[in-house]
């Protein structure tokens, strides 16, 4: 409740300029050449001191690439992307392998500070209870600065690192799971992901752990002419639970910056992995000019019985976001969940949605999107459920709804739904409506002004998906939506 | 775009389609309005191929692996033939009032029936229609979205003639016109045909068609109605789809719906080894309505496809779409339904429903219901559904002592109603006596399973 | 000064030709309650709604004056930050939003309007706790979303307790007592009593002449073809209900 009247309050406070992230830091950084080669996978990685195995996989994952072709089937519209004119690899010098926050450039520490993300533990233990606590994983460009409490998760057996570190800590975990839901052959971001990623975080929690705090990565663009290509890996052991948080920011540029990472996350028997994440990357000014390219393949394996994966995604930044969180549900009785809320404004294009992909019994799955399109944005919604033979009793609700604000946006919904299973039961529902002037003049009627009304009925409408947000982030997530919405009516 | 770069690889189908346009080409010229539609449908099909499954249309109608061979061209039926088709004819049930035939695609007014055509009706041959007429030339050439659509191309690459049904201004007919396209016994044909069915402003009108064959024999159809509901008028259009077991059926319906006008279409489909049926509709006017609707009915491993694109183009019109499969045995239904909605349609109210009930564990569905919304005053909803017939319900008939077999009839029968009972609103005769025919088709395929 | 005064006021559904207030005049004076009846179609509602400032109908003469400043140009939430309040004849669904953020919400746009800073918490809950007691709101409808599956009744009870937390200088009840069964409109109408007072003025619209039973009106005015037509005191209520509309109606016309 107390958000609500923030996210008024926030409505009312913003200036024209919305995006608050959009600063940059100006500190020295070590840059791979331009381009894209063999050689530069080579180079990412030497630089990561990488074992023999992990180069080869790089380089397989490039090869193919290169006779791979981009993808032209979602409704985004973007001027071809130049993959020899940015950089690969970037990465703060004085990161050379800091031991402790101490030796981290204050300049880093100063940004995080400046996004709302403290990273010296006695800061972020001022004033919180302990089971409020999160344990941040940054990373800056390309290269993980530093993850918290990482020594007390240890305690419990959990593993939180850099993939990068885990590569050499724990490499026989990494080279188990790693592409075992994305393999390298996925899609073209996907593969062009293996061959040049060059961070992201790693989590294990070990058999019938439940993780003692709320893990999370905040992914910071910051170097112009940068692509990030983040990997992150995720292995929830039998009976175990993890909540992760993912944030992401980029400085306003005028350029065009690709994001293209993976996730992949492994549920065995009996464990449960919510995933949360508030993008919010540069979406580029009202003209369309800049921002991010997020390109991104994120998946979810629930191999193990009665496992449960949930997707929750508040997306309102990026100039296109290409993004389809999908759960495999492989072990019998397991459940997958996708909440989404989609807000586009200016000139964004977003084509996002999930995949239900039922192979065990009694499998199920819950879909609720809510896709909120305003200025001259298209939004997109694409869906796919499908139950294969042996998926007896499988189990889909989706719900999707649009909500359009201004008669120069587009809302689109694309679901595909298939059974081979009588046994199966779907139930699809979507509706594209505009916001109700009839609550509109309510609203206004009790003095809510024009802005406030309509934060208000947007915030009722993407209710459903807000609450699954753990509650920081559903605060967060709800001025995000405000703001977005800012100037979209008038 | 790298697929282009490369020659397909034609199937023997394609190999075959090719030859009889050369074929065609050579023994049949005719009028140059039809010669230019033959020629940009055939290039259209040499320059794609049979549509397959990466092409997204066709997604989960894959014609490259559906359609093996491509059958001889029919041609004009013979005296025998036209007696078996008699005899045909007359065990099959009149729907309508007057009964216009095609016997393997070819207008038969001899077996014309049901008395003289209702005043204000007139049929006429198509070819001679486009030559002196550009509407219907422009009409029959198609809207863009159909003219990109493959079969309705190979449709126009084999068009020899067609039939023109025009409804006069401001009649109102007290039944529905009977068309029945029949394809005869003997060795199997690809089977074109094309009617174009006017009806005038301020008139109403009914059509029936029904397409039927021989059993066991693996003839080949394309058929193509393009239909435009002027001002003020309306239009129920029934659909029989009842093709003998092996035919491969693929029908296309082009509807333009002027202002303040209706257009009512129901399909029933128990035929064919493989059929699709695509309507590709479109509101050119203000304040109509549309209602399409369909109850696809398949067992063994028969595969039937309905694609629909409704496009409101205009502002303050309304569509539903309610379509329903009930598969047996091993049988596809496929479900693509997609409502466009045009930057100055506002008012629009869309709403589209697919349901499917699978009576055995072999069958599959695919639905894709799409929405596609540029205007932002407008209401629109798609849902679907799909599964076993509800446990509950058959637990408690059959606890009221209702056998099993009966019990699964009686639930399918009132899913199926769903989608029958309202259809055609106007006040024709015909529409009641469809409906109960409909009925009657779902009653009978129940039956027939046990 | 009048609290409401409305002149030669003509008004139309913005996308019809039709006008639906013909000139109408009305005049309310602070503490009193003024009761308009009239047939159906004679333009309750849509007094109502234009007052109110809904975008639909369109102003075409005339002005309404609240406290002496004409409020027709205002937007509505600048109108309901100057006390008036409209109780719904059919109060809108809001479906996820709170009942408890959305009285917040108003409340608190109409202080900070007002140059108040926002009621603290506690205080607001005891104020709302306070209110839905006295109009039989539980705290599971307070804990529902806005409207969304209350019962007509509970509907217009709802609105009520709105009134009672925004103090309005003005409110105007449209057809309150539509779709109450007895035991609601008491309620009803006991929570719009508690809240008459000498700064206060109520219009209330009705069609029938029950509601004012249970609302002693001050004054009566007969709406017709909308415009007011005849006024009187209550006694003219109770001659509409024993000779219907039909009646004033001709002799006025």
């Amino acid at each position: 409740m107390p958000a609500v009247q923030e996210t008024v309050e926030q409505v009312r406070a913003i200036d024209v300029d919305q995006y608050k992230y959009g600063f940059s830091t100006d500190i020295e950084m070590e840059l791979a050449p331009k381009g894209l080669s063999e050689d530069i996978v080579r180079y990412i990685s030497a630089r990561k001191n990488e074992p023999a195995w992990m180069l080869e996989w790089r380089l397989d994952a490039y090869r193919r690439w290169l006779t791979m072709r981009e993808p032209d089937w979602a409704r985004v519209d973007y001027p071809q992307i130049d993959f020899q004119d940015m950089y690969y690899y970037a990465a703060p010098k004085s990161n050379a392998a800091p031991k402790s926050l101490d030796e981290i450039d204050p300049a880093i520490l100063e940004t995080y500070k400046k996004l709302g993300i403290p990273l010296r533990e006695q800061e972020i233990l001022a004033g919180v209870a302990p089971e409020n606590r999160i344990a941040v994983d940054a990373v800056f460009d390309s290269v993980s600065v530093v993850t918290t409490f990482k020594e007390e998760l240890k305690k419990s057996g959990v593993i939180f690192s850099s993939i990068s570190e885990a590569l050499h800590e724990h490499p026989e975990l990494v080279r188990k799971y790693i592409g075992s839901v994305v393999p390298t052959t996925d899609n073209y971001y996907a593969t062009l992901n293996a061959a040049v990623f060059s961070d992201g975080s790693f989590v294990y929690i070990p058999p019938g752990v439940r993780c003692p705090m709320e893990l999370s990565t905040y992914f910071r663009i910051n170097e112009q002419k940068t692509g990030q290509f983040e990997r992150t890996l995720i292995i929830a052991d039998k009976g175990s639970y993890v909540s992760y948080l993912e944030g992401c920011t980029a400085p306003m540029r005028d350029e065009n910056q690709l994001h293209a990472a993976v996730v992949e996350l492994i549920a065995h028997d009996d464990a449960e992995i919510k995933y949360s994440t508030v993008q919010n990357w540069y979406p580029g000014d009202s003209q369309g000019k800049g921002g991010i390219y997020n390109f991104v393949t994120k998946r979810g394996d629930c191999r193990g019985a009665r496992s449960k994966i949930s997707w929750t995604q508040v997306e309102t930044g990026s100039a296109i976001t290409w993004k389809y969180p999908s759960c495999i549900l492989r072990g019998d009785d397991s459940q997958g969940e996708f909440y989404s809320i989609a807000v586009s404004n200016g000139a964004q294009q977003v084509d996002s949605g999930t995949k239900m992909i039922h192979l065990g019994k009694n499998t199920r799955s819950r879909i609720i999107s809510k896709g909120i399109s305003a200025g001259r944005s298209q939004n997109t919604y694409r869906g796919l459920v499908s139950a294969h033979r042996r998926a007896t009793n499988a189990k889909n609700f989706t719900n999707c709804d649009s909500l359009l604000i201004g008669n120069a946006c587009g809302a689109h919904t694309v679901p595909y739904i298939e059974s081979k299973t009588a046994s199966a039961v779907f139930e699809h529902e979507a509706t594209t409506s505009k916001v109700s002037e009839d609550q509109m003049f309510y609203c206004m009627q009790r003095g809510l002004t024009q802005e406030e009304a309509i934060a208000l009925i947007v915030n009722g409408f993407v209710k459903d998906v807000l609450q699954q947000l753990p509650m920081e982030f559903m605060v967060e997530a709800q001025k995000l939506i405000a703001i977005s919405l800012e100037g979209s009516v008038g | 775009m790298v697929m282009n770069a490369i020659t397909p690889i034609r199937t023997p189908a394609e190999q075959a389609l090719i030859g009889a346009f050369g074929a065609l080409r050579d023994s049949r010229p005719t009028s140059a309005a039809l010669e230019g539609l033959r020629i940009d449908g055939f290039a259209r099909f040499e320059a794609s191929g049979l549509p397959h499954r990466r092409v997204e249309d066709w997604k989960y109608t894959d014609l490259r692996v559906l359609m093996r061979e491509a059958r001889p061209l029919a041609v004009a039926p013979d005296a025998s033939v036209l007696l078996a088709a008699k005899v045909a004819l007359g065990r099959l049930k009149r729907v309508g009032g007057s009964r216009i035939v095609l016997v393997d695609g070819f207008h038969v007014p001899d077996l014309a029936d049901g008395g003289a055509l209702p005043e204000g009706v007139t049929v006429s041959d198509l070819a001679a229609a486009m030559a002196q007429r550009p509407e219907i030339a422009a009409l029959v050439t198609g809207q863009p979205a159909t003219r990109a659509n493959i079969a309705f191309a190979l449709n126009n690459a084999f068009l020899t003639d067609g039939l023109l049904i025009e409804v006069a201004p401001g009649t109102e007919l007290g039944h529905a016109l009977d068309l029945v396209s029949i394809t005869s016994d003997g060795a199997p044909r690809l089977v074109t045909s094309r009617v174009v069915v006017v009806v005038g402003a301020g008139a109403s009108a009914g059509i029936v068609e029904t397409h039927c064959g021989p059993a066991g024999v693996e003839y080949q159809k394309n058929v193509v109605m393009q239909v435009v509901v002027h001002d003020g008028a309306t239009l129920e259009h029934g659909r029989r789809q009842v093709e003998g077991d092996q035919a491969l059926h693929l029908a296309t319906l082009e509807a333009s719906v002027g202002a303040e006008a209706h257009f009512d279409s129901l399909t029933l489909t128990t035929g064919a080894a493989v059929s699709r049926s695509q309507l590709f509709v479109r509101f050119a006017g203000e304040h109509s309505n549309v209602t399409l609707r369909g109850v696809s009915m398949l067992k063994g491993r028969q595969h039937a496809d309905t694609a629909l694109v409704m496009e409101h183009a205009v502002p303050h019109c309304q569509s539903r779409e309610t379509f329903k499969h009930i598969l047996d045995g091993e049988a596809h239904g496929v479900f693509q339904g997609k409502i466009i909605v045009q930057p100055v349609a506002q008012k629009t109210d869309g709403r589209m429903m697919s349901q499917t009930i699978m009576l055995a564990e072999g069958p599959s569905m695919d639905n894709k219901p799409e929405l596609e919304i540029f205007a932002d005053d407008v209401a629109c909803a798609h849902g679907c559904t799909c599964g076993e017939l509800d446990a509950d319900l058959m637990f408690y008939l059959k606890a009221r002592g209702i056998p099993h077999k009966e019990a699964e009839a009686l639930l399918v029968e009132a899913f199926a109603r769903e989608a029958i009972e309202d259809f055609g609103a106007g006040p024709l005769a015909v529409v009641e006596e469809l409906r109960e025919a409909m009925l009657t088709s779902v009653t009978d395929w129940m039956r027939a399973r046990s | 000064m009048s609290l409401l005064e409305i002149k030669n006021l003509t008004a139309k559904l913005a996308e019809e030709d039709k006008q639906i207030l013909n000139g109408l005049n009305l005049t309310v004076e602070k503490g009193q309650v003024a009761a308009i009846m009239g047939p159906n179609g004679s333009g309750k509602s849509t007094l109502s709604y234009v007052l109110a400032g809904r975008e639909d109908y369109e102003v075409t003469n005339g002005e309404a004056l609240l406290d002496g400043e004409n409020i027709l140009e205002l937007s509505p939430d600048e109108r309901a930050a100057k006390g008036l309040f409209l109780a719904f004849q059919y109060p809108i669904e809001i479906p996820g939003v709170g009942q408890m953020t959305f009285l917040k919400a108003a409340l608190n746009a109409q202080r900070r309007k007002n140059g108040l800073d926002d009621m603290p918490t506690p205080e607001f809950m005891k104020l709302v706790n306070g209110r839905a007691k006295e109009l039989g709101i539980s705290q599971d409808m307070l804990r529902r979303s806005v409207n969304v599956g209350f019962s007509g009744g509970e509907k217009k009870r709802n609105e009520i307790l709105q009134m009672a937390l925004l103090q309005p200088k003005l409110a105007i009840l449209d057809e309150t007592d539509s779709g109450l069964d007895i035991d609601a409109l008491k309620i009803v109408a006991d929570g719009v009593n508690a809240m008459r007072s000498p700064d206060r003025g109520f219009v209330v619209i009705t069609h029938y002449q029950r509601l004012l039973d249970y609302i002693k009106p001050d004054v009566v005015h007969v709406l017709s073809a909308g415009r007011i037509i005849k006024t009187g005191g209550p006694e003219l209520a109770l001659e509409l209900e024993a000779k219907g509309y039909a009646d004033i109606v001709g002799k006025a016309a």
